[in-house]
């Protein structure tokens, strides 16, 4: 069972990648872009099972290492 | 009184913190990140580094050591425990501090002497120090923008737990003095209670007039002043 998990800054928080992107965009006259924010994806591959048990699991890592819930939103999608 | 200065795997600010806490009188000891028990010390040190190569996140893995659980009793039971620059991270991490720290606004690496300006003194970093005194400190970081959501940040200034501000030289706080685009220039919190204190500077790196200025000396003491204040409340 594979999954892909969208870890985000919350919205709000500062995301100086994002802004430092968006600046260079508009440099080289992609004015037209309105927001730029920075994430990452992490591909993680289970043993087969229960698919809301091992949903489950995955969130909970999420919580404990994976992303800082501080400050940051996840999305968890299975993808195979 | 006995300090514990805890070294991860990728600490290097740890004998510095050491050479420094003994010029105030302190005793400090270096205890390695496995260590289970600190019974016997006084306080608690989290010194700066790259603990357990801050991979994933700065301190998202030194959370886990197994050292942070006797952290977190002496956190729990008012002890002084503090945490600079990494160490900040680490303590954030773990849930001891709120909110957390990111990229630095520009993206770059800074090094260089950065002013604070004393905000609250009920802190086992700030105690003893007048409240509006300007400190000139080192500040050494990548991952040194304070972050948190308003609500968040709104009680930290109500509660008092606001530390340190960045600001210029005559103690004046604004964007332009505010060197890695941290939340309201924050540069120090700490808990409700005062004992669990962090900051991103390295007060550790300013104890000897060779150094280029001994502003640190009055934040490695308060954990001394703060102790036996604490006692007097318990």
């Amino acid at each position: 069972m594979k999954f892909r998990i969208d870890i985000r800054r919350k919205e709000g928080l500062s995301d100086p990648e994002g802004v430092t992107a968006q600046k260079s965009l508009h440099n080289l006259g992609y004015t037209e872009v309105i927001s730029t924010h920075f994430g990452r994806t992490i591909y993680l591959e289970m043993s087969d099972g229960d698919t809301a048990a091992a949903t489950a699991e995955v969130e909970a890592m999420c919580r404990q290492l994976l992303a800082n819930p501080v400050i940051e939103d996840f999305e968890i999608e299975v993808v195979g | 009184m006995r300090v514990a200065v805890v070294v991860f795997p990728g600490t290097n600010c740890e004998h510095d913190v050491v050479h420094a806490l003994k010029l105030v009188g302190r005793e400090p000891k270096l205890v390695f990140h496995r260590e289970t028990d600190l019974a016997g010390f006084d306080a608690v040190v989290l010194p700066g580094g790259f603990a357990h190569g801050d991979y994933l996140r700065t301190g998202a893995i030194a959370r886990f050591s197994p050292v942070m659980g006797p952290v977190a009793e002496m956190a729990a039971a008012g002890m002084p425990v503090v945490g600079i620059c990494n160490g900040f991270q680490i303590l954030c991490e773990a849930g001891l501090l709120p909110g957390a720290m990111v990229a630095n606004r520009d993206l770059a690496f800074i090094c260089k002497p950065v002013h604070l300006r004393v905000e609250q003194t009920r802190s086992s970093l700030t105690a003893g120090v007048e409240s509006g005194t300007v400190l000139r400190i080192p500040l050494n970081s990548y991952e040194g923008n304070y972050v948190a959501d308003p609500a968040t940040l709104d009680q930290l200034e109500a509660d008092g737990q606001v530390l340190l501000r960045y600001c210029d030289e005559a103690g004046t706080v604004s964007e332009a003095a505010n060197p890695n685009g941290s939340s309201r220039s924050i540069a120090g919190i700490a808990n409700a209670a005062g004992n669990v204190a962090g900051l991103m500077p390295h007060p550790e790196r300013a104890v000897e007039d060779i150094l280029g200025g001994t502003d640190g000396i009055p934040l490695l003491e308060a954990m001394a002043v703060f102790a036996p204040q604490q006692a007097v409340h318990l």
